[in-house]
């Protein structure tokens, strides 16, 4: 069978990639858009704009009575059922298409972190040094509540609204991401 | 969860297990993607987050327009706004500086957990650390200020 060199030459650039997106960009395009669509789904049913970083305050009111905690009560129970499905979400994933056993030319696995196996299911964990996760989850706990939102909350459904405190509140965090992530990673810290 | 549409958990497990699946597969739920990212060796996870953002920004547009009460809740279909305040600004570099330091944001560490990343319970521990840091202190600036200004 002979195959057009273009077609393969563009399937390549696609899948593979190179420069700007050395993993191509349809495991992402097609993960943004299932990450779209979660939120979605909460929205069309309930009219609620969920963020998943309020989870957060609203589960420490089961156990702290300070008045910020306590204003969740009402949301709380259903944020712990969104927060597991996201967990689960992700199960799924791996014991899917990160095991292998659904095979689609739209995802690339990579190579960042380790892989394990538990029971037929392949596994994934990050290489990146537990101080910087701790230390930077503490400073995405304080900023994330304090700025009213996190990727998800501003990210997807405020920018999904066009809100223009959202735009503010993703430019301001995304440039100074950026910023701190080359710092360290001039600081010769790695992963 | 009382007086709620029977629906209403089941749907929101439901979106909430669509959206860790899209963590996962678009690799978002792993801190060295976001870190290459940040770090402009791989500029994939832009149609992630752009991604996400049209698909729903589509339903915030659409929805209002076709129906007028969200069914299982009865609730207006409203857009998510927030009042712009010197803390949007405080608040997005605080996390800014950690989501670059760490690589995760809080959607991503609940998928990530679910990829089987034991170690992102690091960075779980710390944004509950974080967020009850900020949830006391604001409560008692509350309180103080309720105290001297004589309630509301």
């Amino acid at each position: 069978m002979v195959t057009d060199p273009t077609i393969v030459t563009e399937t390549a650039v696609l899948q593979a990639g190179t420069g700007l997106f050395p993993n191509g960009i349809s495991r992402y395009a097609v993960g943004g858009l299932l990450v779209g669509l979660g939120a979605l789904v909460v929205y069309a049913g309930t009219g609620i704009a969920a963020g998943a970083s309020t989870f957060l305050e609203s589960t420490l009111s089961y156990v702290s009575g300070q008045s910020r905690f306590q204003r969740y009560v009402a949301s709380r129970d259903w944020r712990v059922v969104f927060t597991l499905g996201i967990v689960l979400g992700g199960l799924v994933f791996a014991t899917t298409v990160q095991s292998g056993l659904v095979a689609t030319s739209l995802y690339t696995p990579g190579t960042t972190g380790e892989l394990y196996e538990v029971g037929g299911v392949t596994l994934w964990s990050t290489t990146v040094q537990p101080w910087r996760l701790f230390l930077g989850g503490i400073l995405v706990g304080i900023g994330t509540r304090l700025g009213k939102g996190c990727t998800s909350g501003h990210g997807v459904c405020g920018v999904g609204s066009a809100s223009r405190t959202s735009i503010v509140g993703v430019v301001t965090f995304l440039v100074v991401a950026i910023g701190t992530a080359q710092l360290v990673a001039a600081l010769g810290v790695s992963p | 969860m009382t007086d709620r549409h029977p629906l209403f958990g089941p749907l929101v497990f439901a979106g909430g297990l669509v959206f860790g699946f899209g963590l996962g597969f678009s690799h978002m739920a792993r801190p060295e993607v976001v870190l290459d990212f940040l770090q402009f060796d791989d500029f994939g996870l832009l149609f992630v987050m752009f991604g996400a953002a049209v698909v729903s920004g589509i339903g915030f547009a659409v929805l209002p327009r076709v129906r007028d009460r969200a069914p299982l809740t009865g609730d207006q279909y409203e857009r998510r706004l927030r009042p712009l305040d010197r803390n949007v600004l405080v608040g997005g570099a605080v996390f800014g500086v950690g989501w670059g330091l760490s690589g995760i944001c809080p959607g991503a560490a609940y998928a990530s957990l679910g990829v089987g990343n034991v170690a992102i319970l690091w960075a779980l521990a710390g944004m509950f650390l974080g967020a009850y840091l900020q949830g006391y202190w604001r409560s008692k600036t509350a309180a103080a200020r309720a105290a001297t200004t004589g309630a509301d």
